[in-house]
Parts: C-alpha cells; sequence; structure tokens
C-alpha cells in the first residue's frame, strides 16, 4: 500500500513548462549593495495599505516602523535602510497606477545594521501578541500573493491545524528563490517551522519540495533532528504544483473545496521565503525589509539570486546585474506564469516578488491568434477545472455577468489555460479582464 | 369500437372544462391594461439604453401614462418624436438639455508619453490591467477604442491622434461609454456648457508636463481668468462650477499653455485635426 500513495501524490489536469532553473539553480544568494532612493509603497500586500507614520524630513533607522497597519487585513511598514524621508506621495507601482508610498534617500554613511536586540522571545508570547506580532513584523505571503500572514496564522475557534505544509515547490519556471533559500538557511527554515507549528498547535510540519531539487530535499532532510516532527515530501514536476490547493492535494490527497481555505481541511500552507521571515523577525529582530529576489532570463548579462531591500528600483537591481542585453524587450516581476510586466524601471521591488525576469523579442513577440477549434486543452490544463475557452468567449463579446455563471471568481489566474492553448488565445488576460470589470461595476453598490 | 371512442371523449371531455375555466376567468380576473402605455412604448425608440433612468422603454412608458416623468427626460429620441408623445399623452415635452458625451483627455499619440509598448489583446480594460498599458500618464484615454465598441448609436469613432471622437449630431447621452472606460474619463455633459475641462491628471507642474504635453500643470490661469468662483482648484486640476453664477466666457482658455481648458463650439479635438490639416 506504501508504495501506491507514492502514486496518489499528484493533482489532476495542470501543464508542464520548460522549468529554466540551470541559469541561477547552483548560484549562491548574494546581497545588493545599498543604492541611494528607495520607495516602499504603503499597499504592498493584499488588503488595506498601512499608514505612514512619518513625514518627510523624519530621520529612520533600517527596520524602524514607518507605517503602521491599516486595518486586520493589513500590515506594518519598516524603512529598508538608514536614511531620511524625502517625501510621502504618489508614486508609480507594478500596476502602472501611481499610489501613495514612502520615499526613503539612504544616508551612505550609515553602517546599515539590524539591531538583533529587538527579537522578541517568541516562547513567552500568547496566541494573539504572536499573531499581532507577525501583523506589525509587516510578513506576507513571499510567495508572489503578498497575502498578509498573520491573516493566515489567526484560526477561528473550533478549527484545529494539524498540519503545517510549507510550500517549497517553486513551481514557476526560471524562480529559485526558494530552492537556494532552502539550500542555504535550512536551519532558518526549520527554526520558523517549528515557532509556527508551537503556536498553531500543529502535529506535524511536512515540507513539500518538487522533484527538481533533490539538493534541496537533501540537505534538509540532513538537518532535521531525529525525532522532529518535520517531513519532506518530494513531489513530482507540475504546474501549478505551488498552489496552495493543489499541494495540499498531491501532498495529503484532500481536496479543498471551492470556497473553503485549507484550514477547512486542517492544513496551514505558507511559503518557505514567509518562514524564513518569521524566523528572522522571531530569532533575530530583524521585520520584513528585505528579500530574496532572482534575477534571470535571456535579456539578463548576469543572472542572479539577490537579498535586495524593499523599496530598491528594478534599474539598481538589473544594473547589479549588468544591466540589460541588447534585444531585451519586456521585464516581468514575479514569474513567466503568473507575474505582471512593468511599464517602467523606477518600479519598486516589493514584499511579493519573487523574481525580475528579462525576456527578449524571441520568447515575447505576440503568436498569431486563432480561432477558438474547441479542442479542450485549457479544459484538461485548468486545475481547479473551470472552462477557460467558454470563459474567454464570453470575455471577448463583453458578456461580464453571464461569466458568473461559469464560476469566473474561482479562477486563480494560473495561466495553464493560455499555456495549452494551440490557438494562442490571452484566456488569463480576457479573464483578468472580465474579472476587473465586474469588481469595479460592483463598488457604486457597495 | 367502443374502447376506441374513450380516450378521445375524455380528452374532449377535459378541453370544454378547462375552456369553461378559461372563459370565466376572462370575464372575472381581467386586468386593464392601458392601451396608451402601448401607443406610447412604439413611439419610443426601443433601444433600452437606460439613458432616462428607467430599466427600459416600457417602464418609461408606464412612468409616462402616470404623468411621474417627462418626455424629454428621454434624451435618445428626436425632437419629432417627444412632440408626438407629449401631443398624444397631452403633456409638456418638458425637453431636457441636450448632453453629449466628452471625453476628459486630450492626449492622444502625439502628445502623450508612451514609457512601454502594449502588444496584449486589443481593449482599454485588458491594457489598463497589463501596467496601465504603457503609457506613462496613468489617468489618460487608453486609445484602444472601448468605447467605440460600447456605443450603440455610432456616435464614437476613434480619430487620427488615437482619441474618440464624439459625434455630438448622433450620441443620445445614453451612458454606455461612460461604463465602458476603465479609467472613467467620459462624461455627460449639457451642449451649452462650453467651457471644458479636458484633462484627468492629478499633478502638477512639471510632474504633469513630463507625461503628457497637454496636461493640466495646474498653473491657475484660468482660474484667475474667469468671473470669480466660477473655476476653483481641486486636486491639481480646475473645476467649474457652472451653478456659481459667473458667467462662462472664452477669455478663461485665452493663457491655457497646453489647452487643457478649452471652448467647444462643437465637438472635441478640432483644433487638433485642423492643425494637421494644415501641416500636411
Amino acid at each position: 500500500m506504501k508504495a501506491l500513495r507514492f502514486l496518489r501524490r499528484n493533482f489532476e489536469h495542470g501543464v508542464h513548462p520548460a522549468h529554466h532553473k540551470q541559469q541561477t539553480a547552483d548560484l549562491p544568494i548574494q546581497r545588493v549593495p545599498f543604492g541611494k532612493h528607495y520607495v516602499m509603497p504603503l499597499g504592498q500586500h493584499i488588503g488595506v495599505p498601512a499608514k505612514a507614520i512619518v513625514a518627510a524630513g523624519e530621520r529612520v533607522q533600517r527596520g524602524q516602523l514607518i507605517a503602521k497597519p491599516g486595518g486586520f487585513v493589513s500590515t506594518g511598514l519598516h524603512s529598508p535602510v538608514t536614511g531620511t524621508v524625502r517625501e510621502v506621495g504618489d508614486y508609480r507601482g507594478v500596476d502602472g497606477r501611481f499610489a501613495p508610498a514612502i520615499a526613503i534617500e539612504a544616508d551612505p554613511f550609515a553602517t546599515q545594521q539590524v539591531d538583533a536586540s529587538a527579537a522578541v522571545d517568541w516562547q513567552s508570547l500568547t496566541l494573539e501578541e504572536f499573531i499581532e506580532a507577525v501583523q506589525i513584523a509587516g510578513i506576507v505571503g513571499m510567495g508572489g500573493a503578498a497575502f498578509p500572514a498573520h491573516v493566515k496564522l489567526s484560526v477561528p475557534d473550533g478549527i484545529r491545524i494539524r498540519h503545517l505544509l510549507i510550500n517549497g515547490a517553486e513551481c514557476e519556471p526560471y524562480l529559485t528563490t526558494d530552492h537556494r533559500l532552502m539550500v542555504e538557511r535550512p536551519e532558518a527554515l526549520l527554526e520558523g517551522a517549528e515557532i509556527v507549528r508551537q503556536k498553531l498547535g500543529a502535529e506535524e510540519t511536512v515540507i513539500g519540495v518538487e522533484m527538481n531539487k533533490p539538493d534541496a530535499i537533501e540537505i534538509i532532510r540532513n538537518h532535521i533532528r531525529p525525532g522532529d516532527p518535520v517531513r519532506v515530501v518530494p513531489l513530482k514536476v507540475k504546474y501549478p504544483q505551488g498552489a496552495e490547493k493543489m499541494m495540499i492535494k498531491s501532498v495529503f490527497g484532500k481536496e479543498v473545496p471551492a470556497g473553503l481555505l485549507p484550514r477547512d481541511v486542517e492544513v496551514n500552507v505558507n511559503n518557505v521565503g514567509t518562514i524564513v521571515a518569521i524566523a528572522d523577525y522571531f530569532l533575530r529582530g530583524m521585520p520584513l525589509i528585505e528579500r530574496v529576489v532572482t534575477v534571470a532570463g535571456p535579456g539578463v548579462s548576469y543572472p542572479a539570486n539577490l537579498i535586495v531591500p524593499l523599496g530598491t528600483p528594478v534599474r539598481d537591481v538589473v544594473k547589479f546585474c549588468g544591466g540589460l542585453k541588447p534585444g531585451s524587450r519586456e521585464i516581468i516581476m514575479g514569474g513567466p506564469m503568473m507575474g505582471r510586466p512593468i511599464a517602467s524601471l523606477d518600479v519598486p521591488i516589493l514584499k511579493g516578488c519573487s523574481g525580475v525576469l528579462v525576456f527578449t523579442e524571441e520568447q515575447t513577440a505576440r503568436r498569431k491568434e486563432y480561432p477558438c477549434i474547441s479542442c479542450g486543452r485549457c479544459l484538461e490544463a485548468c486545475p481547479y477545472f473551470l472552462n477557460p475557452s467558454r470563459l474567454a468567449r464570453l470575455s471577448k463579446s463583453r458578456m461580464f455577468d453571464e461569466m458568473r455563471a461559469y464560476h469566473v471568481f474561482d479562477c486563480v489566474e494560473c495561466g495553464c489555460c493560455t499555456f495549452a492553448c494551440p490557438s494562442n488565445i490571452p484566456i488569463v488576460q480576457l479573464i483578468r479582464t472580465a474579472k476587473d470589470d465586474l469588481a469595479r461595476r460592483k463598488e457604486p453598490d457597495a | 369500437m367502443n374502447s376506441l371512442l374513450v380516450a378521445p371523449a375524455i380528452m374532449v371531455g377535459i378541453g370544454l372544462f378547462f375552456g369553461a375555466i378559461l372563459a370565466i376567468a376572462q370575464r372575472f380576473l381581467k386586468v386593464d391594461e392601458d392601451p396608451r402605455i402601448e401607443a406610447t412604448n412604439n413611439l419610443l425608440p426601443g433601444t433600452n439604453c437606460g439613458a432616462c433612468g428607467q430599466p427600459g422603454c416600457l417602464p418609461f412608458a408606464e412612468k409616462l401614462v402616470a404623468g411621474e416623468v417627462d418626455p424629454g427626460q428621454c434624451t435618445v429620441s428626436t425632437d419629432e418624436a417627444i412632440e408626438q408623445i407629449a401631443e398624444y399623452l397631452e403633456v409638456d415635452a418638458g425637453r431636457a438639455e441636450k448632453l453629449v458625451a466628452r471625453l476628459r483627455c486630450n492626449g492622444g499619440h502625439l502628445q502623450a508619453h508612451q514609457i512601454a509598448e502594449y502588444q496584449g489583446f486589443e481593449g482599454c480594460r485588458a491594457a489598463d490591467i497589463v501596467s496601465g498599458g504603457g503609457k506613462g500618464c496613468a489617468w489618460g484615454c487608453l486609445g484602444l477604442a472601448d468605447c467605440e465598441a460600447a456605443c450603440t448609436f455610432d456616435a464614437i469613432h476613434m480619430n487620427a491622434n488615437g482619441l474618440p471622437q464624439v459625434d455630438t449630431e448622433k450620441c443620445r447621452a445614453c451612458p454606455d461609454c461612460v461604463a465602458a472606460c476603465p479609467r472613467d474619463l467620459f462624461e455627460l455633459v449639457p451642449l451649452n456648457q462650453k467651457l471644458y475641462v479636458q484633462c484627468n491628471i492629478p499633478l502638477a507642474g512639471e510632474a504633469a508636463t513630463r507625461l503628457c504635453k497637454v496636461a493640466c500643470d495646474a498653473c491657475g490661469k484660468c482660474v484667475a481668468d474667469a468671473a470669480p468662483g466660477l473655476i476653483t482648484m481641486q486636486g491639481n486640476l480646475p473645476v467649474i462650477n457652472y451653478a456659481s453664477g459667473g458667467e462662462a466666457r472664452p477669455e478663461a482658455t485665452f493663457r491655457c499653455a497646453t489647452r487643457s481648458i478649452v471652448w467647444l463650439e462643437r465637438e472635441q479635438f478640432q483644433e487638433q485635426e485642423s492643425r494637421k490639416a494644415g501641416t500636411a
């Protein structure tokens, strides 16, 4: 029977994009030198933007709180550098729109040390205090969605979490941030996992890693002390293995029904980066002020895995990697499947930005679109069992309201359908367009 | 033979029975509908556009007959049709002011800075969700013709500069283009309010003009040149308050270097067209 359980470790549907990780998979994480200008947008996470508590001209220390949470689904924000606040104003964000942000000028003579004595003794905290500390520390899901971590950790009464699942799948092509974190900082990962596991009262920690990272699996296994309630589960290489619900299906064989959350099947899922950030805050006193970013793609001269202070303009990061190669056409923040192209190099690195990928004409040229031939490949690819071709057709005819009946809001925009489509129909973009229209039209009633 | 006749006999019996019930119901449960409602409805344009604020033409006709609304509130009908309805119902036409859709943006391809090139699906809303479509100004017209597709009256056409040209003759002031624009740039303005601000950028000074050659840089000259209280600066944009009582005059636009405040005799963007014709 045990051998058969191995066969079950899979989810249905999904696609197999080429993973392209060899560019950066073996490059150790290095630190980017501090630059001059930093821009910290107040809305770096899903939910309510933070509220600035500093004013122009004020001196700030690296790691100092500069914005406090604006509500429950909101987190704190800390200065990524020691320096002076230049302005609290509107700056261009990843989505191309201008949004409130705190601009900070770095002090070139500062040591940029984080005060390690600020670490909080997590064992003495009650669960409520712990969750509040995570919120103030500004920790969000580091996999890309940037959902505030404390909201995930707040489990309502009556629901028991039995498994803490740590997401090390990193199924997006090109990205190697979680991979390098698992290889280089397995102690921090296991420390953070233990903190979260104890606070949640979970029975065991499960670390899910795709099988294309055998070194990470081995290193973590070597660091687990015998008797620790931790196990590493190698997963099939398939996209989107790192989607919460897919991973639960693969690891535990349980399905999370539409509209419900992982906690309804007694699981709490967190990204590797999030867990390391929690360990860094509670053991080393460093709130979320920097993150690991993979800079890769055919348009980058020297691909790298970098520790980048938040708020660093993409321009500085790209410059550090030797600049753009001639013929570079498109820069994507995040992974190639779900990331967003950016229109300006002045956009800052945010909490949820796992990669900066540069592509050339060859990869990004828009392929000719053909009519839908009803082949059904998108239906076979959709891990949420939606009907992407129908959704795309409705969106093209602007029948957005009808799309609700086809569960358009269950779509997580993973991009499998567009990847699978032989007619090159931009299905995900059409679905996003419809969601945007539906969301905006709802506003006046609310 | 006998059994063969039973079934038809039963069917005829049931038919007669229900027929009798229907005849009785027709007599005693009859609802009298005002014949004027249907007649009025036939005079309305039948587009169900919703510009009058009612869900469609039939509900509007019902309200007309009940005397709750004026025929003139249908902005889509022609003047003759309104007159006919008013005559038929023997009420005052109460012609509403003619409204037209005006675009709060003047920055076409020739004026607005493009910081990136958008390659995806052609549509304003689709472009807007991808880094704002690559246009430097995050508030201006994207020029991908969502409004042109939404217009039921064929009143909107994209001009050579990539801006939607509204035909004031054809425009019936239904709110379709207002709803279609992802950046909420269309507004319905009375045709006789000729002073109009055609810019939507909340930035001031060089920050604005860096993004678009014809952006309002919030210099405030129009405020100084207009009747006191007519124009006020709100959020770095001039706002014209026609209710203030001050007379709107073309002089307010004379010193505007970027033509973000204009005096519109008819359509927008006419001077762009003529300037191009002059140079060509």
